[in-house]
């Protein structure tokens, strides 16, 4: 019996000492075809994007929002302009669908503060369920090294 | 061989019920256990995000590029530098061509550390799109929050 249980242990004992605990993570997806082509006549014609700019301040962190051209306070505001310019109607046909955010982030900006943008855009959490907001992001291409 | 003590037998503890506990334990580790660690590397420390809950499925043909807080690429566990990251698409491209897919058929999961330069991560995927891939997963960690 004592070396079963003995087995047993070194077998729990590698069990515990192996398990990593890791934190759940989602993705954002985003589609981004190389070259002008990809998206639709439609697009284009029928709705101009959204500009987003995020500027950085030499440390990396976030210094200003600016949306098509005028300052926001932070990213609660934006989101609160976004739904305004769009409207409440959301699904297929809607201006929502439709509407494309471009970001133009300053090169040495951290990382974290891109993501804090893209969820304020893609939607809000309302009593556990996510509400979406804007489908379709893109950024503006890397303007050379930091 | 040794001297029995007299009171041995009163003090007979039946093993049963801690062997069965400790099998309980070996089950339930055997099936948290999680052995892809590597494409979830602890140098890079994801972003939080409340709308990036994880998603049901796995994604379908993933490449996981990882991205530390100072610019250096992971892939497949390994350290490699930004010029080196073509060649290893190169050859994940090469495979998908094997199996009959488009490089835009396949996604790539960007886990970028929330504190690494938003140009360098724009440069990735910009390398990533020349050589034709199209779906972009950003991923964050799912801030429970509030």
């Amino acid at each position: 019996m004592t070396p079963m249980i003995d087995v047993v242990f070194q077998l729990i004992s590698f069990f515990m000492f192996s398990l990593k605990v890791v934190s759940p993570e989602g993705d954002f997806d985003i589609r981004m075809p190389l070259g002008k082509s990809a998206s639709t006549v439609v697009d284009d014609q029928q709705v101009p994007p959204v500009r987003v700019k995020l500027s950085a301040s030499p440390d990396g962190g976030l210094a200003g929002i600016t949306m098509n051209g005028n300052p926001v306070a932070d990213f609660n505001e934006l989101q609160k302009k976004l739904v305004s310019l769009v409207g409440n109607a959301r699904g297929p046909d809607s201006l929502a669908d439709k509407t494309e955010v471009e970001f133009d982030c300053d090169y040495a900006l951290k990382y974290a503060n891109v993501v804090r943008a893209i969820t304020a855009v893609s939607g809000t959490v309302q009593d556990g369920q996510i509400v979406e907001l804007i489908k379709k992001i893109k950024f503006t291409p890397p303007k050379g090294g930091g | 061989m040794a001297k029995r003590s007299s009171e041995a037998s009163s003090t007979d503890i039946d093993m049963t019920p801690m062997i069965d506990m400790t099998f309980q334990l070996i089950t339930f580790f055997m099936f948290v256990m999680n052995f892809s660690e590597a494409e979830q590397d602890d140098r890079v420390q994801l972003p939080m995000s409340q709308l990036a809950k994880p998603i049901d499925g796995p994604v379908e043909k993933p490449i996981t590029l990882q991205l530390t807080s100072d610019g250096s690429v992971i892939y497949a566990g390994e350290m490699v530098g930004l010029r080196d990251v073509g060649g290893y698409l190169d050859r994940e491209k090469s495979v998908l061509m094997e199996a009959g897919k488009e490089p835009k058929a396949a996604t790539v999961i960007v886990r970028a550390d929330g504190r690494a330069k938003t140009g360098e991560v724009q440069e990735v995927i910009k390398i990533c799109q020349e050589k034709g891939f199209e779906k972009f997963a950003l991923r964050a960690q799912y801030d429970e929050g509030r």
